[in-house]
């Protein structure tokens, strides 16, 4: 029962450990390019997966204020608090009392792993972009995208 | 958290993965390697990253197919494994 517990609560965590195993299986083991290129974007985005998973918090929303929760009761209260200035102590309590429900971060997701996943997103991208055009020149060069066809027809032009 | 949507989406995720890793045709590879993307996108949108999951949904299931798509269609389909 304990066994269970600990997979189901950390589901995200196996799976984002069986889905980077698979791609550097791939890497390491496929004979085509594109395959040890496909097995590449799996293994980023198994790590980006890691690390979104880092920052779910439960009944938390997505990391959104609306306009409402920053400034509340924009056009009717603040501007009469600020103009009546010489009411003392009681503008600035009906002030505070306008600042409406506080803002708790617990009911939000936690941004700032998205934030540095989004930039681990472009970079995976044009890490492919690179390994596919190096890919398309061994294709013009040695007619094949076969690596131990490429690797004998070196070994045998020598 | 919706836990039966998030055990479904990372069960069909490794499904996937092993799909496109396996198909000799890399054609078919590029476009399960897109349903793989666009299913890691569903999961960040139900982890509460829309941003992410826009970023995923444009760059990765679009730009990345078609790149993968181009390269196989000016080299060769066929895969030996």
């Amino acid at each position: 029962m304990e066994l269970l517990e600990a997979i189901s609560a950390k589901f995200n965590y196996w799976v984002y450990i069986v889905i980077m195993m698979i791609g550097l299986y791939a890497m390491i083991s496929k004979n085509n390019l594109i395959k040890k290129l496909i097995g590449m974007s799996i293994f980023q985005t198994a790590i980006i997966l890691f690390y979104v998973s880092i920052g779910v918090k439960e009944g938390a929303t997505i990391p959104i204020l609306y306009h409402e929760q920053v400034h509340p009761s924009h056009d009717s209260g603040h501007h009469e608090a600020d103009t009546s200035h010489g009411a003392g102590e009681h503008g600035s309590d009906a002030d505070l009392h306008a600042a409406g429900p506080l803002i708790e971060a617990d009911d939000f997701a936690n941004p700032l792993p998205h934030v540095l996943m989004l930039t681990a997103i472009v970079v995976g991208v044009s890490t492919l972009g690179v390994g596919l055009a190096i890919t398309q020149k061994l294709y013009g060069e040695f007619g094949t995208i076969e690596e131990h066809e490429i690797l004998d027809s070196i070994i045998s032009g020598k | 958290m919706i836990w039966i949507f998030d055990l479904f989406t990372l069960i069909f995720l490794v499904i996937t993965a092993i799909i496109s890793l396996h198909v000799k045709d890399l054609l078919s590879a590029a476009m399960i390697f897109g349903v793989y993307s666009f299913l890691m996108c569903l999961l960040w949108a139900q982890m509460a990253a829309v941003d992410v999951a826009f970023t995923e949904a444009a760059v990765g299931a679009g730009v990345s197919a078609v790149f993968l798509i181009a390269t196989v269609l000016r080299t060769s389909r066929r895969s030996s494994d």
